[in-house]
């Protein structure tokens, strides 16, 4: 794991001084930070770096993970989905089922610490202990949130209105709420195995090992198995334009534990994928980090057509690698591809975008 | 002049918190109004925490409105209007706030309600909570100054060149008034106070103050 010293080539002496400044009054204090899944997904990713980091700057920084069944995480998928827009049918079982999961959650977790991170939806109701606690409480929301359903909309609103303040990604997905919102940009770790620099050499190894030709240019999406990044969307996109520009189409992913939709998706588009023989679909294990840099930095394009859009760690990835990136219609990609385009310069492997 | 100050220079650093307000507004109208009512710190964040931000690239647009009217709305003309106002001559946000507010009128009278964004480019007002912090590095002299002025951060460099004009003594910056007061150097301080921030990045000051301070040396010594 890279200590805070190995950054500073990166973010410049000034930023780890200021870390340390704002680091100094909290030292020793304990901060946990609670989500729904271990491994897959960009919350575990930004935390498995972030906790290290956080500690070697002096704070108690942990991180739990709540436990559920399948059908607990069939009813946070529906409420994930929901949350971005997407009605659901969501019965009163469903919201049964998510208030006893975390009735368990809370019987085994004591969130004595100094400050509680929830992240997402999937734990938010863990909040009901804070009141007997007396510690502070932040929900950290990653999805956007601009137009929920009001059905799973309203069930939650009274949970994130008991904790201190919340925090989203983007300033379209504040909502009215009667405690403090601010604005947190995620952000990638340039010296994790996904984003670091690598020889020409290990590409090449990585990309043979996983049988990608690179006979023709790679147009690719790297994302969850999930309706909301549209994979089928890009296919659809990928076979308009095809019969332009002679190049090849990889969908790359994996499965997320609090994602049961994954493998149905996945499904649907391994079937529409036998339309072309241009068409690879790779699902990949959620630690093949290194394998993902690879392909993205071999790619000549990187897309991500998501039609919600919590964050998109994808397109600061390929903006961080310098690959031109084909975002989505999010406001937080956009917004993300418009900053950074301004920011740097292309200069290679220039294609035109799809999607 | 002296070599040594009585009062060595304390540097700070600026870090802001975004807050976010849920208010939006999709019409040249709508922004006029916003910029009526929001408090004083949404003023801050599109004005004064964008031009930092945004330091890196010269030209830029002085602040968050006018970035919006131009690219958002397609009304270059009233972006040109508040590109006109000057953030960083004002002394405080309820000044600034009016003279915002009354390009945007003028501007209404002149031309009516105008367009609308298109939906999903609305602009959205945002807060700011801002923290000043004392860094580790101070100075006595202008040679220990420029060095610790190498080590700053841009945050700090904004802080007391611009935004200091938001503090008593108002108008001067941090930097000019210490090396008149402390240092007996108003030739100096002058020409500190002479850059300006729409045709240079901070990083560009950064270089610009210390080669001033190195001619300022080169003179004393000749």
């Amino acid at each position: 794991m890279a200590r805070l010293e190995e950054y500073r080539p990166i973010v410049g002496s000034d930023t780890l001084e200021e870390l340390a400044l704002l680091a100094r009054p909290l030292a020793g204090k304990s901060v946990l930070n609670v989500n729904s899944t271990a491994v897959g997904g960009g919350v575990a990713e930004i935390l498995s770096r972030m906790i290290p980091l956080l500690r070697e700057l002096g704070l108690d920084a942990r991180w739990e993970v709540v436990k559920g069944g399948e059908d607990f995480y069939a009813v946070t998928k529906k409420f994930h989905n929901a949350l971005h827009g997407d009605p659901q049918t969501v019965t009163p079982k469903d919201f049964q089922v998510y208030e006893d999961t975390l009735d368990e959650n809370l019987s085994r977790m004591p969130l004595e610490e100094d400050f509680v991170f929830i992240h997402d939806p999937q734990p938010a109701a863990l909040v009901k202990k804070r009141r007997a606690l007396k510690n502070h409480w932040m929900w950290r929301c990653h999805i956007d949130l601009s137009r929920p359903d009001p059905s799973v909309w309203e069930f939650l609103k009274p949970y994130v209105e008991q904790y201190d303040a919340c925090v989203f990604s983007a300033p379209s997905f504040a909502q009215k709420l009667n405690i403090p919102q601010m604005l947190i940009a995620p952000s990638i770790d340039p010296l994790s195995d996904k984003n670091r620099e690598l020889p020409e050499s290990e590409i090449q190894a990585i990309l043979e090992r996983l049988g990608i030709p690179l006979d023709k240019p790679l147009v690719t999406q790297v994302s969850r198995f999930d309706r909301l990044k549209d994979p089928l969307g890009v296919i659809e996109a990928f076979l308009k334009v095809k019969s332009y520009v002679d190049a090849r189409l990889l969908l790359v992913g994996g499965t997320a534990d609090d994602d049961p939709e994954g493998a149905q998706v996945l499904a649907e588009v391994r079937e529409r994928a036998k339309a072309d023989p241009n068409i690879l679909v790779l699902c990949l294990p959620p630690t093949s980090h290194v394998e993902i840099n690879a392909i993205q930095r071999a790619s000549a394009v990187l897309v991500q057509k998501s039609l919600r859009e919590g964050f998109g760690l994808t397109v600061s990835e390929a903006l961080w690698k310098g690959n031109p990136s084909s975002p989505d219609r999010s406001e937080e990609s956009r917004f993300k591809s418009r900053t950074s385009i301004r920011e740097r310069s292309f200069t290679q492997r220039m294609a035109p975008p799809i999607g | 002049m002296k070599e040594r100050a009585e009062t060595p220079f304390r540097f700070f650093t600026r870090l802001t918190l975004t807050t976010l307000t849920g208010l939006r507004a999709g019409s040249g109208r709508e922004l006029m109004e916003g910029i009526h009512t929001v408090p004083d710190n949404v003023i801050y964040q599109h004005t004064h925490r964008f031009l930092q931000q945004h330091q890196f690239l010269t030209p830029e647009p002085p602040n968050d409105f006018a970035y919006w009217a131009t690219q958002m709305l397609g009304d270059e003309e009233l972006g040109e209007r508040l590109t006109s106002v000057d953030t960083v001559r004002f002394s405080n946000l309820a000044e600034l706030r009016r003279a915002l507010s009354s390009a945007i009128e003028k501007h209404l009278e002149k031309r009516g309600d105008g367009r609308a964004a298109p939906a999903g480019k609305e602009f959205h007002f945002t807060g700011a909570v801002r923290f000043s912090i004392p860094t580790p590095h101070a100075a006595e002299s202008l040679t220990e100054f420029a060095e610790a002025l190498r080590k700053v951060s841009i945050a700090s460099l904004y802080l007391h060149i611009y935004e200091a004009r938001l503090r008593p003594p108002h108008v001067i910056n941090d930097f000019s008034n210490w090396f008149e007061r402390e240092l007996g150097r108003p030739a100096l301080a002058k020409k500190v106070a002479g850059l300006d921030p729409y045709t240079h990045t901070l990083e560009g000051l950064r270089a610009k103050i210390i080669s001033f301070i190195e001619q300022e040396e080169s003179h004393g010594q000749a």
